[in-house]
């Protein structure tokens, strides 16, 4: 009986880590994802890489769509110095007929992503790594060949006009890691789109 | 003579309408406030977007809540999350047609980072999220409401 109880608050602990997702610190989550080209993409695929920003966004969020040259604007200036943009789209399509495999290839045809488009069909990664909404940066580190999250959260504080931004969030983190610092901050909020799921 | 009376009557109900769905602008300070009202109505603070499809969906019930239950203390307030330069184009067309008669504000603080956790540091900044709070009790839901969990989160909230 006792044996019971303790097994299934442990089952209980390990439900609660594993959804209460990533945190600063913690050793980020491998994936093998599908991209808008046909080919299948791992974070493992990066090891080779100062690290990773992983941004979780999609095709009709509207601050997916503010965000989306600044999206772009961070691979082109951050891939060389080692930080390239992967981005994945974690929502159901039945519920945002938007989202469907097809309409993640003409966006990134139509937009040129310079950077992988991934589909997480199962929804396993989002809820792995804890984002929340769209867009979601997860910024890694590779520390010895292994990825650990460095800083999580908005890209800049203004996601109406980025002639307005006063803070670069995602910016300043990889600034600091190159540095040989922690970000700080090494979390931010903001308002986004719900990620879309039927349970 | 006639003519006239219809031209006072065009005026008088383009008032009506306009003043029913007007939108104020408020910032962080004042929404902080917002939140933290000590008396005895039960305050339902729903934050919305008209671009946000579950919003759009759950947006009736609080307007239903609104007319129901005004004459017993509890204050619906549709808190906007629509971009300040969107009001005249989408957020007023938007509620005229969904004829909203609840307050509407809109926040144009867009540092969301500095003041989402003051209203409840359990949101992640992911909308529809709605805080029912009063003097007693405090509730923040980050999540799409039925009528019912609407209805009965008010009714728990209010015992």
């Amino acid at each position: 009986m006792k044996k019971t109880i303790l097994t299934s608050v442990l089952a209980l602990m390990a439900f609660m880590l594993v959804n209460a997702g990533l945190k600063p610190g913690d050793n980020a989550v491998e994936f093998s994802l599908k991209n808008v080209d046909g080919t299948s993409v791992s974070l493992s695929d990066y090891a080779d890489q100062k690290g990773v920003i992983v941004v979780f966004t999609c095709n009709p969020c509207p601050f997916s769509k503010a965000y989306e040259q600044r999206i772009i604007s961070l691979h082109l200036s951050y891939a060389d110095q080692g930080f390239p943009v992967v981005a994945i789209n974690p929502n159901d399509v039945e519920i945002s007929p938007d989202d469907t495999m097809d309409k993640m290839k003409a966006r990134a045809e139509e937009q040129d992503y310079p950077f992988p488009y991934l589909k997480d069909e199962s929804q396993e990664v989002y809820k792995a790594y804890g984002a929340s909404k769209t867009p979601h940066i997860f910024l890694l580190q590779n520390k010895g060949g292994k990825f650990k999250v460095a800083y999580i959260g908005a890209i800049d504080d203004n996601a109406m006009d980025a002639a307005e931004v006063t803070s670069k969030y995602v910016e300043k983190a990889i600034a600091a890691l190159i540095s040989g610092s922690n970000p700080d901050p090494a979390t931010t909020k903001a308002i986004g789109c719900t990620i879309k799921t039927k349970s | 003579m006639r003519y006239s009376i219809v031209i006072i009557l065009f005026y008088i109900f383009n008032f009506a309408q306009s003043s029913a769905q007007s939108v104020k602008e408020i910032d962080s300070d004042a929404l902080k406030a917002l939140t933290y009202t000590m008396n005895d109505t039960t305050y339902v603070v729903n934050f919305w977007a008209t671009w946000c499809s579950p919003c759009v969906k759950e947006i009736g019930y609080f307007e239903e809540l609104h007319r129901q239950r005004e004459s017993e203390k509890v204050k619906v307030i549709l808190v906007s999350l629509d971009f300040p330069k969107q009001i005249d184009r989408r957020v007023i067309p938007f509620l005229k047609e969904k004829e909203i008669t609840a307050d509407v504000l809109l926040m144009t603080d867009l540092d969301y980072n500095s003041w989402i956790d003051r209203i409840d540091p359990s949101w992640s900044g992911a909308i529809p999220a709605t805080l029912i709070y009063n003097k007693e009790t405090r509730v923040f839901l980050e999540q799409e409401l039925t009528r019912d969990e609407l209805f009965n989160h008010v009714t728990q909230i209010k015992q």
